[in-house]
């Protein structure tokens, strides 16, 4: 275990990072000149982190598999990002920020790291703001904010239901300015398939040009993977659809250390499953837990009589509903984290309360926001004993202007209008908490190989709260990664720039050419589709919200078999040298096939019910999760070594000096 | 229902291609566009057929990425959304559905349905920033106050996703919602005046070397626009180039 | 340099030249109305068009100069445009995202010039061989008479009114869009439009009226 050094800095926890950042090596701006950086992927983390680096003088090659940068899966993110401004002067601090974070994460995170993400997190919005990302604003021309599951305080910054695609404009921005000035080179359409190490370094990489199919090689002094996370594994998530593990898992392989992998964010209001032609879900922002209320009915034969049809939820009575979240967490009501939500929904529904025709959905209603904003208008209006009718058309009109684009969203997909009728809501895959094991520099077990983002296990323990992810790619990328890597980079820079032909290129080279071939060569009975839906109903029928010995272990079966009967008879038409959809798709469940063996293996082996992580042999008896601190509060990094089920297990305690590890209650 | 698909079928950016006709049954009414697109690629693997290739990844109408021209029509029948987002209760049994990619000089085919947007890449390349460092130290993000009105106007000219409907709508092919919106955005905020006036003339330069037509205010960008961004933004870009250029 | 050669210039041109003629046809029509409703009034107004020295010299240049500009600025962004299309597409419901009239501002702009090329024979050639080839003395009281003989063939004035059918539709796009070009976006812009809306329905109505009313009401001798 003597591998696992977080190399977390010594002293108070408010000074780690000044310290670290003051006694770091830097690498001087004339060398930097002369250091290759390539970043994979180009989503906030990586995307920041590219623009940073450029900016710092570094040469950096960026690499996406989309046809622009721009388009990176960060820009789905509806709700907000966190940051400890305090601008509303309702108490928040960056130990709030830090405390809610470690603590909504159910004590699985590292405490320096997350102090250090709360910390940059005002620096964010300045930044931003700087580059021109127009958040939402009051009338007063100040940044407005609005609240998240998991705290108490409004710390989220938005820009309505696309904060996402706006910060990520804004690091594609930076990005281009560094196009523009020839310190980024951007490779669009372009997959990483392999890391290469020279010397036990991480110095370049091997990538598949998608519109012709060539394989090209290159070379770097340090590798940053930023590709994002796994969820896709699960075949429909909240996830687009090309999210894949491709550069973590050939990282992985190649020598880093995977952690927690069975760590997942189950989120709690996505737009529910309608048929088995379904490729993707799709997520209701968690901002709509401010004003909606989640609602299942109270009599099993009402919840009959809506699913056949034969009752409209809006001729439930008040007294037969049951706002399921506000009874268990009267504390926190709606507003609970992922986690619980998600959870309590599936109790719900797996009690046989649930609202659509399969009976996995539950309401998301905005009838009393509605009539609250409503009369709160017409009062402010100075309007006298408005009837209901008015109250109503008041108050819809408030909810559109606050949620008008994800509602119009909702009624395209489900054709029915969210105003009248309460939204269906069920939970979905959306973001994996786990991913590279990285040390407090954000460096893998590979030295010269650094993971950023969701790509990394770093800042979100077993569960995320919401706003964060956003916060956490953007802290890694603009204020973390860029400073951290001149710390190795410095002993390079006498090194010259990396040659591609040698032996270890020529072998990954090989090695990735391989196995394209092999991927071509199945018998050809299944499409990649199948075995990836197959896949999927797995992991979301035995690795998904709630787990148990059992069934996990009979996963872990079942995914080797289909590995290999994948191998054998899958289907990829066309050709390797040209554009092939079903040849990417094809070396990206390829990887799922082995990961989703180690997330079982992880989840198993994680005897502890903690954060999305739910083990149905550990739980109270009111059904709320049971931590086991003593034996279960480490990191689980796995060592890659030959088939998944044989992976090694390393630990990092997690010590927590500044806070109490408590049990997580919302009630 | 039953389908009856015309779908332009091009090997790569050198072949000519073809419209091909396919028939596709059980489609359902709760399917989205792409999805029904998933069936037939299905159905092609299967009989040995290579599957269309088309161009999606977020499948909630956020990234830009599909780009599909469905019946004469960007992203399709439906207003104000992508073609993901598009449903097939939009169509009847027995409909017939042309689909085909994006035309322009500027989005060359890649294959099939796929063209290559580089050039609106190479558009915001040429000027869609602001000039500030990370490393530097910005100042609080509250010490600026921005009037709600321009901040929203900023925001809404932001939501553009760079899909490029506003190019395959218009009878000329030309860029001007797309640039015009990044102009804006910034134009209308404190922190990108400094710039303005060499951020417009560089994008609008780029946006004309790409090839793309010239604006003749038709209106049909704004109509096909899956996030409604407005007409009012290339009026600003106008405004913003004639006063940067007067002032030289 | 840059305003000439970017695509945002030849719009500029195409407006800044598409509104003084504009104000031409403002200026024309108003002549043309006096033909209906005070022939004296016309005779004296046609006269001093004629042999002023500043509208001979000055404003006609311009204003011939005006138009060359405005269709051959509309020719060269008609190819440019064709061309940033260069493989069509095989189905294209133009009609579903921009009304006809803007959409085929070449053709209109077509007819009105074939239509100009109508006028100015009728007209501007027959003034010149009157002025400059016959060297005719100087007689006030000509044109009344010569206008209204001109629309004694109802072919004259069917294409006349047709033509003026289509210099409305140009217009209807064409004078609204003048504003959108040139990035007038305020307050007023709304009242712009609809009055360039107004201005493309009434004008080209009154031309077209003119034209039938004197076909309809010859001088009889």
């Amino acid at each position: 275990m003597g591998i696992l050094n977080s190399k977390v800095p010594s002293g108070p926890l408010a000074d780690k990072w000044t310290k670290h950042k003051n006694e770091i090596d830097l690498v001087n701006p004339a060398n930097k000149r002369n250091i290759d950086i390539i970043v994979v992927g180009t989503g906030l983390a990586g995307g920041s982190a590219a623009a940073t680096l450029a900016e710092l003088g570094y040469n950096v090659k960026t690499f996406c598999y989309q046809d622009s940068p721009r388009r990176a899966h960060s820009i789905a993110a509806q709700g907000g990002v966190n940051a400890a401004k305090n601008y509303q002067g309702d108490g928040d601090s960056v130990y709030r920020l830090f405390y809610d974070t470690i603590k909504g994460g159910d004590y699985r995170s590292r405490e320096a790291n997350v102090y250090r993400l709360a910390e940059v997190s005002t620096n964010i919005i300045d930044q931003c703001v700087a580059q021109g990302v127009p958040f939402a604003r009051e009338y007063g021309g100040l940044l407005d904010n609005r609240s998240f599951g998991g705290v108490l305080v409004s710390r989220t910054f938005y820009a309505k239901g696309q904060t996402g695609q706006q910060l990520l404009l804004g690091a594609y921005a930076a990005m281009n300015r560094q196009i523009q000035r020839g310190k980024i080179k951007s490779y669009t359409r372009h997959e990483m398939l392999d890391l290469v190490l020279v010397d036990g370094k991480a110095r370049g990489i091997i990538a598949r040009n998608l519109v012709t199919g060539e394989i090209e090689r290159h070379s770097a002094h340090a590798v940053v993977i930023a590709s994002g996370g796994y969820g896709n594994l699960f075949y429909l998530s909240t996830y687009c659809m090309g999210a894949n593990v491709m550069a973590a898992w050939r990282t992985h392989k190649k020598g880093a250390f995977f952690a927690n992998p069975c760590y997942t964010q189950i989120h709690p209001t996505c737009i529910p499953v309608s048929g088995d032609h379904q490729s993707k879900l799709t997520l209701m922002s968690e901002s709509l837990r401010n004003d909606g209320r989640i609602w299942v009915p109270k009599k099993l034969e009402d919840a009959q009589a809506i699913r056949e049809g034969r009752l409209k939820p809006t001729e439930l009575a008040e007294e037969d509903r049951d706002y399921y979240l506000e009874r268990r967490y009267p504390a926190f009501g709606n507003l609970v984290p992922r986690d619980v939500a998600s959870r309590a929904a599936k109790e719900r529904c797996d009690a046989g309360f649930g609202v659509n025709k399969t009976g996995e959905a539950v309401y998301l209603d905005f009838d009393s926001a509605i009539m609250r904003y409503g009369r709160e208008k017409a009062m402010t209006s100075g309007m006298k004993d408005p009837d209901d009718k008015t109250i109503r058309e008041l108050g819809e009109k408030i909810v559109e202007a606050k949620y008008g684009n994800l509602f119009q969203m909702y009624e395209k997909i489900v054709d029915e209008n969210p105003y009248k009728t309460p939204m269906k809501i069920y939970p979905a895959v959306h973001y994996t908490m786990g991913g590279l094991w990285v040390d407090y520099n954000l460096q893998t077990t590979i030295p010269g190989c650094y993971a950023a983002g969701e790509a990394n296990f770093s800042d979100h323990g077993a569960n995320r709260l919401g706003a964060s992810a956003l916060m956490q790619g953007l802290a890694d990328g603009y204020f973390v990664l860029p400073y951290t890597i001149g710390d190795y980079l410095s002993d390079d820079i006498r090194t010259g720039p990396i040659p591609t032909d040698s032996p270890e290129f020529d072998a990954a080279e090989n090695d990735v050419r391989e196995r394209i071939k092999k991927l071509m060569s199945g018998s050809g009975i299944h499409t990649v589709d199948y075995y990836h839906k197959k896949l999927g109903k797995i992991m979301w029928n035995k690795c998904g919200m709630s787990r148990n010995a059992k069934e996990l272990e009979e996963a872990m079966e079942e995914i080797a078999a289909l590995r290999k009967d994948f191998w054998e008879n899958v289907k990829v038409p066309g050709t390797p040298d040209s554009k092939n959809q079903e040849l990417e798709k094809a070396g990206r469940v390829a990887d799922f096939l082995e990961l989703g063996e180690l997330f079982a293996k992880d989840a198993l082996h994680r005897n502890e019910s903690c954060g999305g992580h739910f083990r149905e042999e550990y739980q109270t008896e009111e059904g709320e999760a049971l931590r086991d601190d003593e034996n279960f509060k480490y990191v689980a990094a796995w060592e890659y070594a030959g088939e998944p089920k044989d992976a090694k297990l390393h630990k990092e305690d997690l010590e927590y000096e500044n806070i109490k590890v408590k049990t997580r209650s919302y009630k | 229902m039953k389908l009856y698909l015309k779908i332009w079928r091009q090997k790569d950016a050198k072949s000519k291609g073809a419209m091909v006709d396919y028939t596709l049954d059980g489609v359902e009414e709760d399917m989205s566009f792409l999805e029904m697109l998933d069936i037939l690629n299905e159905d092609l693997i299967a009989k040995g057929e290579e599957p269309v290739e088309f161009d999606h990844d977020c499948r909630e109408g956020i990234c830009g990425t599909c780009s599909l021209m469905i019946n004469g029509r960007p992203h399709g029948p439906d207003s104000l959304i992508t073609a993901c987002q598009l449903h097939m209760r939009s169509f009847n049994d027995g409909d017939e559905i042309v689909i085909e990619p994006w035309r322009a000089k500027a989005f060359p085919v890649i294959k099939d349905l796929i063209t290559d947007r580089s050039a609106f890449d190479r558009i915001q390349q040429a000027g869609g920033y602001i000039s500030v460092n990370t490393s530097g130290r910005p100042v609080d993000a509250n010490a600026i106050p921005i009037e709600k009105e321009h901040a929203d106007d900023s925001f809404n000219a932001a939501t553009c996703i760079g899909c490029g409907a506003c190019v395959a709508a218009c009878k000329n092919a030309s860029a001007m919602l797309f640039t015009s919106a990044k102009v804006s955005q910034f134009a209308l905020l404190p922190q990108g005046q400094v710039e303005a006036a060499e951020r417009v003339q560089n994008m609008v330069r780029q946006m004309d070397l790409e090839g793309f037509g010239n604006c003749t205010n038709t209106g049909a960008c704004e109509v096909e626009c899956p996030k409604g961004i407005s007409l009012e933004n290339i009026a600003r870009m106008n405004r913003e180039y004639l006063s940067a250029t007067l002032k030289g | 340099m840059s305003l000439i050669k970017s695509s945002l210039a030849r719009k500029y041109v195409m407006a800044l030249s598409g509104l003084f003629l504009v104000i031409f046809l403002i200026l024309h029509v108003t002549i043309n109305l006096a033909s209906v409703f005070s022939p004296e009034f016309f005779n004296e107004a046609s006269h001093f068009m004629g042999y002023n020295p500043l509208v001979q010299f000055l404003m006609q240049p311009i204003l011939i100069a005006g138009v060359i500009v405005h269709f051959v600025m509309g020719f060269v962004l008609e190819i440019q445009n064709r061309k940033a299309r260069d493989v069509g597409y095989v189905k294209y419901n133009g009609a579903a995202n921009a009304p006809w009239a803007s959409r085929n501002m070449i053709y209109s702009g077509l007819v009105v010039l074939a239509f100009l090329a109508l006028h100015f024979y009728d007209f501007w050639v027959h003034e010149m061989t009157y002025k400059y080839i016959e060297a005719n003395p100087q007689d006030p009281t000509r044109y009344y008479a010569e206008t209204v003989e001109k629309f004694a063939p109802v072919w004259r004035t069917v294409l006349y009114a047709v033509s003026f059918v289509l210099l409305g539709l140009h217009l209807w796009h064409g004078f609204a869009s003048s504003f959108q070009s040139m990035g007038v976006n305020n307050k007023y812009t709304a009242g712009f439009k609809k009055f360039a809306k107004i201005f493309a329905v009434v004008v080209p109505l009154a031309f077209a009226f003119i034209a039938v009313y004197h076909h309809l009401n010859p001088i009889t001798h």
